[in-house]
């Protein structure tokens, strides 16, 4: 049986969506890599973790689309006026002593920046329906994803103070 | 049903090596790659017809992480074998990337030079105003009154204003981008690459090492609040008064960018009959 074609402005969500599930895996990706060669092997893994949970999120888009190929962010897009999809955590917020904590809190922004997206898309006014509809559901879903990491955050022990004084540190230039 | 976004032939993925950078967490550099690699990929262009070419600086790394053809030159200079790269083998698309204490100090004079000649080629500076390999000195972006343990007082010294100089010099597209926007970056770059001649790009790339001020960069920098000109004498009115923080292309100029000569194609036994003593 074939799918029936999803509207335009469907589709086009739907693709925003998806890039913003990969742009955000990717970036994790990233931050998993960057904690790797600078030997912070349980942060990398938490960031690892956060990219396959962001990734299959994309992956299940890509199926329930029928997309053969996936689509691409065109270097147009803006999100909300931001430059970076609500879900893509900014560089410049990593610290190399990071602790899992940290990482967390950093998905949790990430997650409620997502939540405010879709909430913001449902209540606007013109959008149509079958969008309105979907971005209810994925609002639903990154509120669940909120819940999820504050629960999460309170299993993992908060940083102490000082938590970034290294003693032999790389600003060292005297 | 196939996504509505056009798909190019590769993927920015594609145009990123295994291996992994070793920049400090939070370097803008992360992103100024991946705005690199998108804008390849939205230009469909491939990896193997494109060089990257740098000098020496934590930016410099770039070509090693990337899938293109690369080239990690000498301190200063990476525009001296792009531009020797591009002259030699114009079917090439040229990136040349580094830093600012690699271009606009050790290299400051082929970068005038450069835009002189007006080469096709693309230039992106990774402007943190520090040098950040060698430990934080100062550089020539560097502000006069930042202090530092090796500069306790500031250096006194006025800095540098690249694209004011690299419009004085010839370039002929001008643009600044901020890291923190690597899709901005990436439409900036791959402008960049298609408009002829010489292309310049600052990219404000923060330090957070060095520098952990520069991340306040984000709420400094907007988009430029005009549109790009042709006119030089029109941009550098505007150059002189920017505060550095606006974003976009600034000039586009129209010079035909340097070719050379028919002559160049001649048999090599010409040549050393030219040569020879």
């Amino acid at each position: 049986m074939t799918k029936k074609k999803p509207a335009a402005g469907y589709a086009e969500f739907m693709a925003r969506a998806y890039v913003m599930e990969m742009d955000a895996s990717e970036r994790y990706a990233d931050f998993a890599d960057q904690m790797e060669v600078h030997n912070n092997p349980e942060v990398a893994e938490l960031f690892r973790k956060l990219s396959h949970i962001e990734g299959l999120h994309a992956q299940r888009i890509l199926e329930e689309m029928g997309w053969k190929q996936p689509p691409r962010a065109l270097l147009s897009w803006r999100w909300d006026e931001e430059p970076e999809p609500p879900e893509t955590a900014p560089v410049t917020e990593l610290h190399y002593l990071m602790q899992p904590w940290h990482a967390l809190e950093l998905g949790l922004k990430n997650e409620r920046r997502a939540l405010k997206f879709f909430e913001r898309l449902v209540k606007s006014a013109g959008m149509p329906a079958a969008v309105k509809k979907v971005a209810k559901e994925m609002a639903q879903e990154e509120r669940e994803h909120v819940r999820l990491i504050e629960q999460w955050m309170k299993r993992v022990p908060k940083p102490e103070p000082g938590w970034d004084r290294d003693p032999d540190p790389p600003v060292y230039s005297d | 049903m196939n996504a509505p976004a056009v798909a190019p032939a590769l993927t920015a993925q594609s145009f990123k090596s295994d291996y992994k950078p070793v920049w400090c967490p939070g370097c803008g550099d992360y992103t100024v790659l991946a705005s690199i690699t998108r804008a390849l990929a939205a230009l469909a262009l491939r990896p193997e017809n494109v060089a990257v070419v740098s000098g020496i600086g934590c930016s410099s790394r770039i070509p090693a992480y990337t899938t293109c053809f690369g080239f990690h030159g000498v301190h200063g200079r990476a525009l001296a074998a792009g531009t020797g790269l591009k002259v030699a083998r114009p079917d090439l698309t040229v990136v040349v990337a580094g830093g600012d204490g690699d271009g606009y100090s050790i290299g400051g004079n082929h970068f005038l030079h450069a835009c002189r000649r007006n080469v096709d080629l693309t230039y992106i500076v990774m402007d943190n105003h520090v040098y950040g390999m060698t430990k934080g000195q100062p550089s020539p972006t560097t502000e006069p009154d930042w202090k530092s343990k090796l500069s306790p007082s500031g250096t006194g010294l006025r800095e540098f204003h690249p694209l004011v100089i690299a419009l004085a010099s010839g370039a002929n597209f001008i643009a600044r981008a901020f890291s923190g926007d690597p899709s901005g970056t990436a439409s900036l770059i791959a402008e960049a690459i298609q408009h002829p001649g010489f292309s310049f790009i600052e990219v404000l790339s923060p330090c957070v090492t060095f520098r952990p001020e520069q991340r306040a960069w984000k709420e400094a920098v907007r988009p430029a609040p005009v549109a790009p000109t042709d006119d030089p004498a029109r941009a550098a009115r505007r150059l002189m008064t920017d505060d550095g923080f606006n974003l976009g292309v600034l000039y586009k100029g129209k010079r035909s960018p340097y070719a050379t000569a028919k002559r160049a194609a001649q048999e090599v036994a010409e040549l050393e009959r030219e040569f020879a003593l």
